[in-house]
């Protein structure tokens, strides 16, 4: 019975992520993307932890999902600054 | 033709999870034979740690994680190359920098015990200096400018601490006739100690500098670019 029940409990954390890491390549928003790939990173742990790799699980909480996630949230961040400018500066051109 | 390639490149990525899964299963249908985590195991009683994660890492293969923490080493200087730090964020509501205060002395405090404990329990080195690089990145949106780091000449220190404890202990054991980075076994213990707590500091403050996103030495408008 718990076998089971630890069975299903598997197959809902391997679709969940499969699902995650989907929804994080197809999302044409950036910042969504990113945030999709932190809930991917967290689930991963969760995954590693299941297959009794601590250290794994640790290392992919801590950098995979947290500084990476913070890493890629400051980077889309400042494209879009960049893109904004970018873009204002091109106006300028066709007006000029 | 933007479609195509979406679909070239759907298709050879599934193609490559197909290949994998079947290495995978081929794997799994050899059977148990020897592996190598019954060497590693074997070993453990020279390396002087018990958490054969730490074993590997530090001991049987340093070489690698010296090489690992030399490309974070690479990475953050390829990140001050780029240019000048950005502004921080306005400083931070009572709340947040409440929970930042709270936060911010556990977060250390965690780094520390993981540190000590990946001798024998999951834990280490990377972790831990994850969870240093955490507090920073917590200062820093809280509205702390330099994410809690020190100045620009301490922080050059502790960014190739982690790289010259390694190195220097690696020279140290060739001097003693060992090999490169094959500890003398009663030092054992404690050269990794060495090491892992250098390594700690430097991926650390590596992350958060990483986070802080330039180099932090000069604010002043540099070619007009920034």
């Amino acid at each position: 019975m718990s076998a089971g029940l630890l069975l299903i409990f598997d197959l809902v954390l391997v679709v969940t992520l499969i699902g995650l890491a989907i929804a994080a390549l197809v999302s044409p928003d950036v910042r969504r993307a990113v945030m999709l790939f932190i809930a991917f990173g967290l689930w991963l742990a969760l995954v590693w932890a299941r297959l009794r790799a601590p250290d794994v699980a640790l290392a992919e909480a801590a950098i995979g999902a947290g500084l990476g996630g913070a890493l890629m949230l400051a980077a889309a961040r400042r494209a879009a600054r960049q893109e904004a400018v970018d873009g204002q500066t091109d106006a300028r051109g066709e007006e000029g | 033709m933007r479609r195509a390639a979406s679909l070239i490149i759907g298709a050879i990525i599934t193609a490559l999870a197909l290949w994998l899964l079947w290495v995978l299963q081929t794997a799994l249908d050899m059977g148990a034979g020897p592996r190598l985590a019954e060497q590693a195991f074997a070993g453990l009683p020279t390396t002087g740690v018990s958490n054969p994660v730490t074993a590997v890492l530090l001991s049987y293969r340093g070489y690698d994680t010296l090489l690992e923490l030399g490309v974070l080493l690479a990475a953050l200087l390829g990140i001050w190359s780029l240019g000048v730090a950005s502004p921080g964020f306005q400083p931070a509501g009572v709340v947040l920098s409440g929970m930042v205060r709270l936060v911010v002395p556990l977060l250390v405090l965690t780094g520390g015990y993981l540190l000590w404990v990946g001798g024998y329990a999951p834990g280490g080195a990377f972790q831990a200096g994850a969870l240093l690089g955490a507090a920073g990145v917590v200062m820093r949106l809280a509205g702390d400018e330099t994410a809690g780091l020190p100045g620009i000449r301490a922080q050059r220190w502790l960014i190739v601490a982690g790289v010259a404890v390694f190195v220097l202990v690696g020279l140290a054991t060739l001097a003693l006739g060992q090999g490169f980075l094959s500890y003398p076994q009663a030092w054992s213990k404690w050269l990794i100690l060495a090491i892992e707590t250098a390594a700690t500091v430097a991926i650390g403050t590596t992350l958060a500098a990483a986070y802080v996103g330039g180099r932090p030495w000069s604010h002043a408008v540099v070619g007009g670019r920034d």
